[in-house]
C-alpha cells in the first residue's frame, strides 16, 4: 500500500484549495489508502473552531475535517510554528485528535510517506 | 531508469503560468522515456480540457496544446467531475443528465472521479502538483 | 529519502519560500520556477536562508525559462540554472515532490 501525505497549506474560503485538499483525503479514505494530512502555514486556519461559512456562501470545511474521523482518517498533523505564528493554541482547535509537529518533526513527517498531494 | 508518473494540474490555460509549466514537463518526461500514468486535471486545471477556448491566433492555445499532446501519446487524462461540473466542464452524458444546452469537454480528456487520483498516485514511483 | 521543493511565488508576496527553506532537510533540492524565479535574485528577502543551505551543501535550482522570461540578471551565487529536462531528472532523483504554491 502506498503512503500518501496530503500537505494543506491555504486558508478555508478564499480559494478552493483547502476543500479540494479535503475532497482528496476523503477520496484516499474511501478507497482504504493510507493517508496523512498535514496542515501547515495558512492552512491551519482551517481548524479555527466557531467559523460560520454561510455568512460568505459556503459550507463550513470544519464540518468536513471533523468527518474525516468518521472515514478512518487518523493521521492528521498540524504544524505546530504556524499555530504559534498566528496566537492559535491547541485548546482553541476544532479537532482535538491532530499530532502537533515542530519543524523537526515535520521534516521527518516528509521523509516517512511515498508520495505527497500538495495543496 | 524510466518510472511511473502522476501528473496533477491545478492551474487554469489563463490566469496563471502553472499549466504550461505543467505541460513542459509532462514533455521532458515522454522525452525521457518515463510513462504518465495519469495526467489529473484538478481545480481551476479543468479549464484545460474545454474545446471552447480561443486565445488570438498569435497566442498559445494552450488547451488545444494538451489535447495534442494527450493523443499523440495516449496518455489517461482524467478531469475531475466534481471541479468541472462547478466550473461549467462537462460531456454529453453531464449535459444531458443537467439538461444543459452544450458540452465543451474535448474529446482527448474523460470526467470520472478523485478516486482515480488517488489510484493513480497509488500505482506511481512519482506524483507531482503543479498548483496555481 | 529525500524531497523535491518546488516554489512557484515570489518572496516578495509570499512566505511559500520562507516555509519551504524552514523544512527542508539536508539531502533534499529547491527548484524555483514561475515567479518562484525571483527568490533566486540577489535581492532576495531569503537571500540569507539561501546561502545558509547553500553552505551546508543543499542543492537550489532555479528554472532558466522562468529566469530568462523574467529579464533577471543579478542571481545569488551558487543557485544553479536547469531546464525542464533537469526538472524531470530531479523529479525522478528524488523521492517525494512537494510543491509550495
Amino acid at each position: 500500500m502506498s503512503r500518501i501525505l496530503c500537505v494543506s497549506r491555504h486558508a478555508p474560503y478564499q480559494t478552493s484549495h483547502a476543500n479540494d485538499a479535503l475532497d482528496a483525503v476523503l477520496a484516499a479514505g474511501a478507497f482504504d489508502q493510507d493517508i496523512g494530512l498535514l496542515l501547515i502555514d495558512e492552512g491551519v486556519w482551517q481548524l479555527v473552531t466557531q467559523q460560520d461559512a454561510p455568512y460568505v456562501g459556503k459550507k463550513d470545511l470544519s464540518k468536513k475535517l471533523c468527518a474525516l474521523a468518521l472515514y478512518g482518517i487518523e493521521n492528521i498533523f498540524v504544524h505546530e510554528p504556524s499555530l504559534q505564528g498566528r496566537l492559535l493554541t491547541r485548546d482553541s482547535l476544532c479537532l482535538d485528535n491532530v499530532q502537533l509537529l515542530t519543524n523537526k518533526e515535520t521534516r521527518q513527517l516528509f521523509d516517512q510517506y511515498e508520495q505527497i498531494l500538495s495543496f | 531508469m524510466p518510472m511511473k508518473y502522476t501528473v496533477v494540474v491545478m492551474g487554469a490555460p489563463e490566469g496563471s503560468q502553472s499549466s504550461r509549466t505543467a505541460l513542459a514537463f509532462c514533455h521532458a518526461l515522454v522525452d525521457q522515456n518515463h510513462t504518465l500514468e495519469r495526467i489529473f486535471f484538478y481545480a481551476d486545471g479543468v479549464h484545460n480540457a474545454s474545446m471552447l477556448v480561443t486565445p488570438p491566433q498569435d497566442e498559445q492555445n494552450l488547451p488545444a496544446d494538451w489535447s495534442n499532446f494527450i493523443q499523440q501519446y495516449d496518455v489517461d487524462a482524467v478531469v475531475c467531475i466534481a471541479a468541472a461540473l462547478r466550473r461549467g466542464i462537462m460531456d454529453t452524458d453531464e449535459q444531458s443528465r443537467y439538461q444543459k444546452s452544450a458540452a465543451n469537454l474535448s474529446a482527448a480528456f474523460s470526467l470520472s472521479g478523485l478516486g482515480q487520483l488517488i489510484a493513480a498516485t497509488a500505482s506511481s514511483d512519482r506524483t507531482i502538483t503543479f498548483g496555481a | 529519502m529525500s524531497t523535491l521543493h518546488t516554489v512557484n511565488k515570489s518572496p516578495f508576496q509570499d512566505n511559500s519560500l520562507a516555509s519551504c527553506l524552514q523544512l527542508c532537510s539536508v539531502g533534499d533540492s529547491v527548484l524555483l520556477i514561475e515567479d518562484g524565479a525571483y527568490g533566486a535574485s540577489q535581492s532576495s528577502p531569503c537571500a540569507k536562508e539561501l546561502i545558509s543551505l547553500l553552505n551546508e551543501g543543499t542543492r537550489i535550482y532555479v528554472l532558466e525559462n522562468d529566469v530568462r522570461a523574467r529579464g533577471l540578471q543579478l542571481l545569488l551565487d551558487g543557485i544553479e540554472l536547469t531546464d525542464y529536462q533537469g526538472f524531470v531528472q530531479l523529479s525522478s532523483t528524488h523521492r517525494c515532490i512537494q510543491s509550495w504554491y
